[in-house]
């Protein structure tokens, strides 16, 4: 059933197909695309962002049309679309956070680091989002950093701690 | 140094949510404490007897699927995620003797704002939940699970993912288990960031890798479920609360809480109180001493106002909110709901219409754009109420709101639509006033809202 072409495919390594065969491996041999948001989510976190190139790679692996991998691509919200900063970070800004300084905590990081909402600093180095709710509310505010750590109680200080901290990371060679 | 040495520091313990001591006889957050969340001290906890004692492992015979099913509706336990549905019923409904495959379902993709409950029980007491999920496939003869977990929560996906690999590795999952005939295969898969995706049948598309598009009922998952095949989905707290049962027996779970409201129930209190968390307390419990527990509302302030089942709830007043019990019923009563038990308090220094913007808002962000009513009514809501909001208001707005909410209720395939326009009204029930000095002095009537 595939037509895909293997024209401007990215190639993928070996430890990523290995990854890949860990999530295909958890639903019935047929249904192969239930583990598309998985692998899709495998590529973000090691290359920063998915590249249509690297969609098309996805749709050849789980032999499915390259418009169903766009489609869930872009509907769950966590997908980054374009390229983001080193360190992209999403602070909660719903209600139970918004009562609790998330909408500050938001306003505060974009000061701090010179950027509009949903902006990224000059360097490459952060992109600043506000994101809804995380299902952490008893610990707001509440940043993501990567879509995979969440920080809990982040008042400035912190804020400013994190922020030497992950520069830090971003510049070693 | 690597991301989780930088950011360690800064993620949360669990102390402040979830290990205090101010649950009232907990059964799901009992004695954790972080660094307990494995296999050996879930063992030493008691863990995995209820699935023996079923197995017939434990010196009597083994219970019937009929027995288990018999046992949780006896108990009273209703779904934790939101609709409080009778979960003994639940699973009476999946056909018995079928010829395919049937699955199993966790709904564990709590984004719910204001509920972080499930993220606490998969994050230190994973293994409550695969015990749950292995005897309710036990009662309805599944072979097959999945455990969807909300995307913010990675980590914890890979916790309960570590979890997965203790239970197989000892015999709690897998061919055979505990050398018994019983097999159940459990997996886990995880979101990336759709509320939509926490109603059962989007959920349902999501496992499939698909958009999270909720399909019409009926056909229910029971008859239609993933892949077309029958399924039962339940809640995270839902299956966490099985082995108790099992354990104590459906009448001693009922005896936890009120008639025809058994057990306990995790309340996610946040917003204005002095200790947000998760306070496992049993079902009736009144809302004032719940109140207590969270330390109070902030700064000793007066309460005004809380929303308490999670942000689709209609918001209650101080005065409705101070009479009443923690349990669907009473919640349901008092013209609320009890949800997914997620408790939003606001305190006098809060503005109504803002809250009820933040809140429009979100809904249109998550609406997923299949029905007409809820696609371009959410977005209708949102901007009515940002321009009352910000000084825009016409007069004409008030019976507007009133009547695009109603039009949406009742008018879409799924519950989202219900989840944004409930509010609305809500509001407007309890806090006309606000509004309408928005709309005439295009100012707050409160004096702050920090």
């Amino acid at each position: 059933m595939n037509t895909i072409t293997t024209d401007d495919m990215a190639e993928l390594s070996a430890d990523t197909l290995k990854r890949f065969a860990r999530e295909t491996a958890k639903y019935p041999e047929d249904q192969k695309q239930s583990a598309v948001m998985a692998c899709l989510t495998i590529l973000q976190q090691e290359l920063g962002f998915v590249s249509p190139a690297h969609e098309k790679a996805v749709a050849h692996y789980l032999d499915m049309p390259l418009m169903a991998v766009h489609e869930v691509f872009t509907f769950y919200n966590m997908y980054n679309v374009k390229p983001v900063g080193r360190f992209k970070i999403n602070v909660c800004t719903n209600l139970p956070c918004q009562l609790r300084a998330g909408q500050q905590t938001l306003d505060y990081l974009c000061q701090k680091l010179h950027v509009e909402v949903g902006g990224t600093t000059i360097d490459g180095m952060f992109t600043v989002q506000p994101g809804e709710c995380m299902g952490a509310c008893a610990d707001s505010p509440v940043l993501l950093v990567n879509d995979t750590h969440m920080c809990s109680f982040m008042t400035s200080d912190k804020i400013d701690q994190m922020l030497a901290g992950l520069r830090a990371l971003g510049e070693k060679p | 140094m690597n991301l989780q040495n930088v950011l360690a520091p800064f993620q949360a313990t669990g102390q402040e949510s979830c290990f205090h001591d101010r649950h009232i006889n907990p059964q799901i957050y009992a004695d954790l404490n972080g660094k307990n969340w494995g296999l050996q001290d879930y063992l030493a906890r008691g863990g995995y007897q209820a699935l023996r004692t079923v197995l017939g492992l434990n010196g009597a015979a083994a219970l019937s699927q009929d027995e288990v099913i018999a046992m949780v509706k006896e108990s009273g336990l209703r779904g934790r995620g939101g609709a409080g549905f009778p979960t003994g019923l639940k699973w009476s409904f999946m056909p018995r003797q079928f010829f395919d495959q049937k699955y199993l379902v966790c709904n564990s993709d709590e984004g719910e704002p204001g509920t972080c409950k499930d993220r606490d029980i998969l994050e230190f007491n994973p293994h409550i939940v695969i015990e749950g999920m292995a005897i309710a496939a036990y009662a309805m003869g599944i072979s097959v699970g999945y455990n969807y977990i909300h995307g913010e929560i990675f980590q914890t996906y890979e916790r309960f993912e570590a979890a997965l690999d203790e239970a197989r590795a000892a015999g709690f999952l897998g061919e055979n288990i505990q050398g018994s005939n019983f097999s159940f295969q459990l997996h886990a898969a995880h979101g990336f960031g759709a509320y939509i995706c926490g109603e059962e049948t989007a959920l349902l598309e999501s496992l499939e890798g698909k958009k999270g598009q909720p399909r019409f009922k009926p056909p229910f998952p029971a008859s239609y479920g993933v892949y077309g095949k029958p399924t039962t989905i339940n809640n995270t707290e839902t299956f966490a609360a099985v082995p108790w049962i099992i354990r104590n027996g459906g009448a001693a779970y009922l005896a936890c809480g009120k008639p025809n409201n058994g057990g306990t129930k995790i309340f996610s209190v946040s917003g204005d109180v002095e200790r947000p968390g998760n306070y496992e307390v049993p079902m009736g419990t009144p809302f004032p001493k719940l109140l207590a527990l969270a330390g109070g509302v902030r700064g000793g302030r007066a309460l005004k106002a809380v929303i308490p089942g999670g942000s689709s709830a209609p918001v209650l007043p101080a005065s409705l909110m101070m009479d009443i019990t923690m349990d669907y019923d009473a919640i349901a009563k008092a013209g609320s709901m009890l949800g997914s038990g997620a408790v939003i308090v606001m305190d006098d220094t809060r503005c109504m219409v803002k809250s009820l913007q933040r809140l429009s808002a979100f809904y249109m962000h998550e609406s997923c754009g299949q029905c007409t009513p809820c696609r371009e009514g959410t977005g209708w809501l949102s901007r009515m109420v940002d321009r009352i909001e910000t000084g825009q208001g016409r007069p004409s707005d008030m019976d507007l709101l009133d009547s695009v909410a109603e039009n949406i209720m009742g008018r879409t395939i799924c519950a989202l639509g219900d989840a944004a326009a409930m509010p609305v009204r809500g509001m407007l029930k309890h806090f006309r006033a606000e509004f309408e000095h928005h709309i005439t002095h295009k100012t707050c009537m409160v004096s702050s809202y920090v």
